[in-house]
Order: C-alpha cells, then structure tokens, then sequence
C-alpha cells in the first residue's frame, strides 16, 4: 500500500502477501533508483510473525507498506542478496525472533539486543579474519580514547594500511524501543525520544512526535509545525558547527578547533534560551509544547546569528583554503557514489557521495514543503566532501530560519495532554536529522494501546559506510573518517 | 598565517573569566525551590515522568529528575526552578530538596575521603566512561574543555588510558553489556581513584532503570565521590561540583 510521510493506515488494510510475493514486490520497487527501505521488522504475533516492510521512494514523495506473515521455522530467502541495504534489518530479526535466512551473506549479531533468541555473547563476535603472515589485527574499544561512546573496531591491516574493518555495536543497548510499549505516560514516552540519541534530541522528539499525533489522528496546529521545522535547522546548525570543530581537532588544527567549538556554544546556548535545555530537551511534546517560539525569540536568534555568521565563515572560509588542512581531508576516507548507492547510505554521507538523500526534500513534512529545500550534494565522498556539507548546511539552515520567522503564524491552537491512540493502526513517520533519515514506525493493538515501536536511526544505515571508506587508508586517519560520518552509538544499539 | 592572526583577533576574549559566579543566559532550570502553598500532591507525583517527586511533605530527587519543569508549569506557585546550576553533592540524599529547602548546596565534608584534597586538589586527571550514555552528556563533558569553559586552567584534565587517570566519570544508565568494560575499566585505575556519576542516568538510572537491558550491579562495589545532576550535565555544574570536592572554593 502507498502512503505519505506521516500518515496511518489501518493494520487489516494491509494486504498480507505471501513472503515470495512479498519478496519479490520488493525486489521490484527497489528497481526505482531513488527507492530505499527506510524501516523493516517483524511484530510477533501468536506463533507467527508479522513482517512489515517501508520502502520509500523519492521520485514519487511516497512510501510503500508491504506486510507478510512468516512462521517463525520458516527458512527466507534473504533480501539481503539483490540489496545489501537491508542487511541491517534481516540481521535484527533473525537475533530478535532466531528467524533463519537461507544463505545470508552476513547474518552476524546486530546489537546483542536482551531479549535476543540466541545466548550469544558480545564478548565473542565472530569476526572476520584473514590468516596470513602480511596482516596483523588491531582492536579498538569498546572504551575509546576520547569522550565518546562506546564501539569496538577491529581492523586487518598491511603495516599502516588498513585492508579490512569491521564494527561491533551493541554496547550502548538500553531496550528503548521495548520501554516505549511498556511505559505509559504520554509525558515518558516524550521523554524517552529525547533519550533515543542526546545529539539529536529535536530530530527524533519531532519523528516521535508526527508518529504519535498521526496515531492519535490529530491534526497538528500551523504553530507547532513552525516551532519544530526552527528547532530542526537550529539543532543542525549547532550540531553540524560541533562536528566542524571536532574535524579540525582530529587533524590537530588548533584554531579550526578552538574557533568552532566556542562558535558552537551560542548555537546550544539559543536551545537554553528558548526552552532551558542547551540540547532542546523539553522542548517538542505532542499536541503541546511548553515554550512556543515568540516575536522576542525570533529577534534573539537574529541578533545571535548576527554575531556568529561573520566568524563562522571567516573561520569555514580559511580554513577550506587552507593547504595543511585540505592535505589531510581530500581524498582520505572516500565512498563512491556506486558503494554508496549500494550500501543504501542517507543524510550527509549520502550527499557527500553524490546522492541526493533528503527527506525534507523528498517527502516534505511540517513547513518544508514551502521552503523548498535543494539538497547540498558534494561527489568527491572524502572526509572534505563530508565536512564541506556541513559547512554549507549550516549556511542553508541559517537561510531557512530566516525565511520562516517572516512566516511566522499566529498562536490559536488549545494543547492536548492527552492523545488517545486509534486501535489496529500502523504509522511511518519520516524527518531528516542533521545526520540524516530518522524513521520511526508504531504500531497500535485493538485497544488502541501501542504494541511495536520500532526507531531507525540514520547510523544504522551508515555504519557499514564507515566500515567502507577507511579501506586502503592509514590506520592513523581512522580517527578523521570516524569524525567525518559522525555516527551514533545508541541511535544504533537503541 | 596573517589570515590566521586577524581570526585569533576577531575572537577577542572567550572565555568565562569566574566560572564560578558567572550568570547562565536564557531560561536554565537548576535547583529547584519548593514553596508550603497546598496543592495536590499526588497529582504532582503523578505528572512526573521520571518519578522523581514524592510528596509529604513535597521532595524532588535531582538524582532522578530530567528537568523537564512540567512540574513547575503545573503548580507555579509550589515549585520554581532557579538558575542556580551549583547542584552536585557528594551523597545521593543531598540530591533530594524538600518542601522550605531555598538554600544553596554544600557538600557534606565530613563524608569527603580525606585523601582527595591532599592527593587531587592541586591536579586531576579522570577517564569518562560512557555506558549506555546517550551522548548528550558525553558531549557537556567534552565542552568543560572547549575554550569558554577551559576546566584545564584548574589542572582537571580528561586522559586517554585509565592507568593515566585519578577517577572515572561515568555517564550513562549502565548498559549490560557495558557494564564488564566499565568494570575493566575501573579496576585499571590506579588507587586511591575517586568515581563521579555524571547525568540523571548514571545517578539512578532514569527512565532506563527498569530495563532489563540494563545492569546496575557494579555500583554496590564502589564508593561514589560525586554526583552530578542534569540531563543533560551543564558543564558550570560539572566544573563547580568538582571544585567543591576539591575543595577549591566555599561551596
């Protein structure tokens, strides 16, 4: 079935396709090249287990929601052959439910996730070895160097070359998506999509958000749409300053470091002025919010704006001219757009590879579709093409507040506390975060309670765009790539 | 290089001169102040998604509060949260403020190991463990070194290795299967280490506390130095918390 961005459909208007059937609709949708699985899982249902499947199409700004039903001895043919995309996914349902897939390619733990099917432990992956008296491995993590989440890296190398790299996550697993059907205070379950990833706070509060109103069938009022499109091009200028910062600290160039980082800080700081909360917490509520953006805010950001636009290009400007840093971010780290394509990658990997991957250009949500996004697309895929993006976002970004607070509407809505859900519905609900494609997919049970929320966080798409790009380069700029993609731990582990 | 001095000039000075008395721009939510005026109490308990009140008399457990102030947009007149951002302490009860509490925190300093002011007072180094952390507060930590707030000017240092380090900060509910590295890791620091739980998740779990996914054992073992409110942690009440421990100002 064909829907929108954001818009329910009844579970018993879901066709349920035998799995070859279902296999190969979708073999056949993913022929459109703009096509991509945003999101696909299993839902257990008595002994059975119900797959859904979201592919989303660009050209035609729509998604597509095909459903199967598979006993749970079932041997499938992996979807994971034609596309390798959808590793990811295949991988969670095969730990989740121990569903087999026949000749999977890459059936390894996804997240060690606690309510696996298997006993296996994270402390034993089975990783991917060459034995050969040429390489030797290098294991990095869980605990890393820096302040930073947990990951383990384990690479095969020539010397200083790296030849191989394969990433373990499941380190940061919290069972979040489990405690959004368990906990049941509207206010918890906000709170919890401000945990899901603390970089991206206003990205995934927003995906919550549209999922939960579209459940509720709640028609979101002109303000409140306003106030979350500002908070996401806020959240990207800030973040996206951030990461600039820690580019150039990776690359040991000092005044790139220092300059972007105390830039950063007025960015967060605007979050606290408007809401108390320099990473947005608190802010994005369904049916509410407790600090709307007023007239006297919108002055507020243009006169900070005012004084940090000059110096963030003065300083982006330098240092994209600057020899010793262009010496140690072009060509390091390069995905072609063919693997990138391949690897199903989104957001600012993907169009720094040459892909144009954008929601908010794609299927517009909120105030986007009068603001016209063109999406920022670099071809060289290196760790320049990736930080020029987000030099050039946050330009864009700066351009799109700009152009809202002339648009900005009246507040006459009345906030809702609470949103009772409609009963046997299934939602898709899709916004690009600074680091790209967030979906978030719920499903509801006859009572109208929920009974599957599932997140896919941009990272879980990436990681393998990471694992990728550091082939053939030295051991030593693994740090710039890993900065470059920006991933996240828990966005992944969840 | 010229093009490089005349940005270091247009910077002009950044950082905080008094991290200590500085003012925190907009609407910050720091210690809360709980008023005698009637409301209904368990109405409050009740709105709170963290648990974090409990009532008669009226108490709110910064170690489980994320914040949020939808208490203080529910009964104004009962609860307030002011921008006083000094709200680390070194024992768990210190972190829950009662109905009349209006007064500033002060570390219980007989519950101070002695040997931290004598050994770490003067140089710190810690190692942060992030555990299931959500990499909000892994990037607060991060800013206390960035040049506004400079946490280095006091000798407080973040170090690569824990064999480098005096103490380990760890964020995060404490994932289950972080919990075998946190562990390596805190046996890796040397003794005497001290040990700070950044973040509403590290100090009592949060949301998460009732996940299965999590494992909070490890905890038992170990003698808390310091805990640090927020969700998450603003890098003033980092600082100021650990300068109190140090003993490196009144309060």
């Amino acid at each position: 079935m064909e829907i929108q961005n954001g818009q329910s459909v009844s579970m018993s208007q879901l066709e349920v396709l035998p799995y070859n059937t279902f296999y190969s609709d979708i073999i056949g949708l993913m022929e459109e090249p703009t096509a991509h699985c945003v999101n696909y899982f299993a839902v257990p249902r008595d002994e059975r287990l119900t797959l859904i499947c979201c592919i989303a199409v660009n050209a035609s700004h729509s998604i597509h929601v095909l459903r199967s039903e598979v006993g749970r001895d079932d041997k499938l043919l992996p979807l994971t052959n034609m596309h390798r995309a959808f590793h990811v996914f295949e991988r969670e349902i095969h730990e989740l439910y121990g569903l087999q897939f026949q000749d999977h390619p890459w059936l390894k733990p996804l997240r060690y996730a606690h309510d696996r099917a298997n006993d296996a432990s994270i402390y034993d992956y089975p990783f991917f070895n060459i034995q050969s008296e040429e390489f030797h491995r290098v294991g990095v993590g869980p605990i890393h160097a820096g302040i930073i989440e947990p990951g383990h890296f384990r690479f095969i190398c020539e010397g200083e070359k790296i030849h191989h790299l394969e990433i373990q996550l499941g380190w940061q697993h919290r069972g979040i998506e489990r405690l959004f059907v368990e906990k049941q205070k509207l206010l918890q379950r906000a709170t919890l999509a401000e945990n899901i990833a603390g970089d991206t706070v206003v990205g995934h509060s927003t995906a919550f958000c549209q999922a939960y109103e579209s459940l509720a069938g709640y028609q979101l009022p002109e303000k409140l749409a306003f106030d979350r499109t500002i908070a996401l091009e806020q959240e990207r200028i800030a973040i996206h300053t951030g990461d600039l910062s820690a580019i150039c600290t990776d690359i040991a160039y000092q005044l790139g470091n220092a300059v972007f980082g105390r830039l950063r800080t007025p960015m967060i700081n605007f979050f606290q002025q408007w809401c108390g909360n320099r990473f947005a917490k608190s802010l994005i509520r369904p049916g509410k919010t407790n600090f709307p953006f007023t007239p006297q805010l919108a002055d507020t950001w243009r006169n900070t704006i005012a004084k940090y636009k000059p110096h963030f290009i003065e300083m982006g400007e330098h240092m994209f001219d600057l020899p010793s840093v262009l010496s140690r971010i072009e060509r390091t780290g390069i995905v072609p757009t063919t693997t990138a394509r391949s690897l199903g990658l989104v957001g600012m990997a993907a169009k720094a590879s040459g892909i144009e991957a954008d929601i908010r250009a794609s299927h517009p949500y909120l105030r986007y579709n009068e603001l016209n996004i063109k999406p920022i697309v670099k071809t060289s895929g290196d760790v320049f093409a990736r930080a020029r993006v987000r030099y050039e976002e946050v330009l864009a970004s700066i351009q799109n507040i700009e152009r809202l607070i002339d648009l900005m509407p009246a507040a006459d809505y009345q906030p809702q506390t609470e949103l009772p859900l409609r009963p046997g519905m299934l939602t898709v609900s899709l916004v690009e975060g600074w680091r790209g494609e967030i979906c978030h997919c719920a499903v509801t049970g006859a009572g109208g309670q929920l009974t599957a929320y599932k997140i896919v966080d941009p990272s879980v798409h990436n990681w393998m765009g990471l694992a990728m790009a550091v082939r053939n380069n030295g051991i030593s700029d693994f740090p710039i790539c890993n900065k470059s993609f920006d991933l996240s731990y828990c966005g992944h582990d969840l | 290089m010229l093009k490089a001095f005349k940005i270091w000039f247009h910077q002009g000075k950044q950082y905080i001169p008094d991290v200590t008395t500085t003012d925190v721009p907009g609407i910050f939510r720091g210690r809360p102040e709980i008023t005698d005026a009637k409301v209904d109490e368990d109405a409050l308990c009740n709105l709170c998604p963290m648990d974090a009140i409990s009532a008669h008399p009226l108490r709110i457990d910064l170690g489980r509060c994320s914040f949020c102030g939808e208490c203080a947009f529910a009964c104004p007149g009962k609860i307030r949260f002011t921008k006083d951002y000094k709200i680390a302490h070194n024992t768990r009860e210190g972190l829950i403020v009662a109905e009349g509490d209006n007064k500033p925190f002060v570390l219980d300093a007989d519950s101070i190991r002695s040997e931290i002011r004598r050994l770490f007072g003067r140089s710190l180094k810690l190692r942060q463990v992030s555990a299931g952390g959500d990499n909000s507060c892994e990037m607060e930590l991060n800013a206390t070194g960035n040049v506004n707030f400079d946490i280095g000017r006091f000798g407080i240092d973040f170090v690569a290795s824990p064999r480098h380090a005096d103490g380990i900060v760890v964020t995060g509910p404490i994932s289950e299967n972080m919990a075998a590295p946190l562990v390596d890791a805190y046996n890796a620091t040397p003794d005497p280490k001290i040990v700070i739980l950044a973040g509403t998740d590290a100090i009592s779990g949060g949301l998460f506390v009732d996940s299965p996914a999590i494992d909070r054992s490890v905890l038992k073992d170990w003698h808390i130095d310091l805990y640090v409110p927020g969700n998450p942690v603003h890098p003033l009440t980092f600082v100021n918390g650990v300068l109190s421990l140090l003993g490196r100002k009144n309060r």
